[in-house]
């Protein structure tokens, strides 16, 4: 039976079982690190991107973690995350909290960038979109309860723009007023100086990155009141003319002064409302 | 201790020891200078060269890219920028010349880690091997491409030990020193050679890149031989050799020609007959290394 066997097979055997065996553990291994990379794709809250950096997508993809932008940055921002950090290793990030943007005019960090991750079109800093700053404690944050702090809003290189102060009534006093910061997102760059100079303990307005901080509308959804101006005019149907079952001669006005009655109608109240009230009760007294 | 516990201890007492360590020297003089130039800025506020080996900028002129990453970018489906184009131009140029995997002799620092973890093998008469196949690289390096395809990230670069290291000592090392860790053990416990040798993808692209490079360890003195097999003791890829040293009956030539050597000049080193030495891979007849003698007046012995 054995003898029968090519001289080869054995050999052969042990090819293939090798073979097998490397592409198994390759497999293995690739199907782990692809999982892994799935999740490295999370970009952590408080972990906050360059200037220009694209979607976080195409970000582990494009960049190549040279660490360019970090040399290049003029106030050591960015750091390079370890594997102990939370961000995928290798890639440029950082926390507000501690060195926020100083919003460069020149932006070196993304000319420093060999390939386009931080992507080159960004010429102007106002239009860079780290984040976007959210006052997400109320509870704490100290103008909420109409203390005058705003440091937030003092510090803001977008001032008047990115944050601005609303007044508002003070309930609790119920005869102050309070001044809330209000973060708008058409100016604010996500530079995190407000965080980084929240008076309290732990930052009550904090950058988070967009896909956070951002909620979406329906892609059905539209404002009623911008579509009508776009249209210039209204685009439901006028309001129908009211119908009002009335007695003869009195009419309702719905926009105006209310029951009307017209000439020679029939009042439906007595001059005296006691009248009316006792009327069909003549009989008993 | 055997001589091949001490391979090269034959060319020491014949050749003195600093032309037995010629290329080791020199070797890891680049290692360290290369990576010196790296640390020069952050350690001492000299910034000739910024960046890491995936990308750098010498002299706020000069860019270099890696190509192995640059791939890996290209198959996320991401065009990078004209500045990594032309650093990767000129990196494959560089090593298309001198031979591919002259970054993983010259340049990488991870060598110096298997390197040493090969040496203690040797010091500490470690005989354990795992079977495992120098063509593993290759699979790896196709298994790279495609995570970086299917999942739009350097999804290698999450766990790649040569940045990991490199960027690491230039950047802040975190817990990177694990990953550099279980390569040394892996290499020491597990597999002779087994990171450089028969894993890493990083080297099979390098390879790929050297196949037809001009700089080759040529084996022209070969009828010296003295089958000592220090050369092959201290060799990272001991399967280049044999070709080239023994294969005169076999009509093949004196050039080492596979894309694994990594040029790192080893057997020039250890061998006490002086068999090797650098050339071109061009006068690659099997009588060749006869011929090249004669051209250069050495002595032909009978």
């Amino acid at each position: 039976m054995m003898g029968s066997k090519p001289q080869i097979s054995a050999a052969r055997r042990r090819f293939l079982v090798d073979m097998a065996r490397t592409a198994g553990g390759v497999a293995l291994f690739a199907g782990g690190l692809g999982l892994y990379a799935r999740q490295a794709h999370s970009l952590p809250s408080l972990a906050i991107r360059p200037p220009g950096a694209r979607d976080e997508e195409q970000f582990l993809g494009s960049c190549i973690r040279c660490g360019l932008c970090v040399r290049d940055c003029p106030f050591d921002t960015l750091s390079l995350a370890t594997l102990d950090d939370a961000v995928a290793l290798g890639t440029p990030y950082f926390t507000a909290r501690s060195i926020p943007c100083e919003m460069c005019d020149d932006i070196p960090c993304v000319k420093a960038c060999p390939t386009g991750a931080l992507n080159p079109e960004l010429t102007d800093i106002d239009a860079a979109r780290m984040g976007l700053a959210v006052l997400i404690d109320q509870e704490n944050c100290l103008n909420f309860q109409g203390l005058r702090c705003e440091v937030c809003y003092s510090v803001c290189p977008s001032i008047d723009k990115a944050i601005t102060l609303e007044r508002h009534h003070n309930p609790r006093s119920d005869k102050h007023a309070v001044f809330i910061p209000v973060v708008h997102s058409d100016h604010c760059t996500g530079c995190g100086k407000c965080e980084k100079a929240c008076v309290l303990e732990k930052a009550a307005i904090k950058i988070l990155p967009m896909y956070l901080a951002r909620g979406e509308l329906g892609q059905h959804y539209r404002w009623g009141w911008e579509e009508k101006q776009k249209a210039g005019r209204s685009l439901v149907t006028p309001d129908q003319q009211h119908q009002y079952n009335l007695p003869e001669g009195q009419r309702y006005d719905y926009a105006g002064e209310g029951l009307i009655y017209e000439q020679g109608g029939e009042l439906p109240f007595d001059a005296d409302p006691l009248e009316t009230l006792n009327r069909g009760l003549e009989q008993q007294r | 201790m055997t001589g091949l516990q001490q391979p090269g201890i034959a060319a020491t007492t014949e050749r003195g020891w600093f032309a037995r360590h010629k290329w080791l020297l020199a070797r890891r003089f680049s290692q360290f200078a290369i990576l010196g130039l790296f640390l020069l800025g952050p350690w001492l506020g000299i910034w000739m060269v910024k960046g890491n080996l995936t990308s750098s900028r010498t002299l706020d002129v000069l860019p270099l890219t890696d190509p192995f990453i640059f791939l890996q970018s290209l198959a996320t489906g991401y065009l990078p920028e004209l500045t990594a184009i032309i650093g990767a131009l000129l990196v494959v140029a560089f090593y298309l010349l001198v031979g591919g995997r002259v970054f993983c002799a010259w340049v990488c620092p991870v060598n110096i880690v298997t390197d040493t973890a090969h040496w203690s093998r040797r010091r500490l008469g470690i005989n354990a091997a795992s079977r495992l196949s120098p063509n593993a690289r290759y699979w790896l390096l196709g298994a790279v491409l495609l995570l970086a395809l299917i999942t739009g990230s350097l999804a290698w670069e999450l766990v790649n030990p040569v940045s990991v290291l490199h960027r690491g000592l230039i950047f802040g090392m975190g817990f990177g020193w694990l990953i550099i860790l279980a390569i040394f053990l892996f290499d020491l416990l597990v597999s002779r050679r087994g990171w450089c040798g028969h894993l890493c993808p990083m080297g099979a692209f390098y390879s790929a890149l050297g196949t037809h490079s001009l700089v080759r360890v040529r084996a022209d003195r070969r009828e010296h031989c003295n089958d000592c097999m220090d050369c092959y003791a201290v060799c990272p890829e001991p399967q280049v050799i044999r070709l080239a040293l023994k294969g005169e009956q076999q009509g093949k030539g004196p050039v080492i020609s596979s894309a694994h050597c990594t040029n790192c000049g080893r057997c020039i080193d250890v061998c006490s007959k002086e068999v090797f030495t650098f050339g071109s891979r061009f006068h690659n007849r099997p009588d060749a290394s006869r011929q090249h003698q004669h051209s250069s007046g050495m002595e032909v012995p009978q």
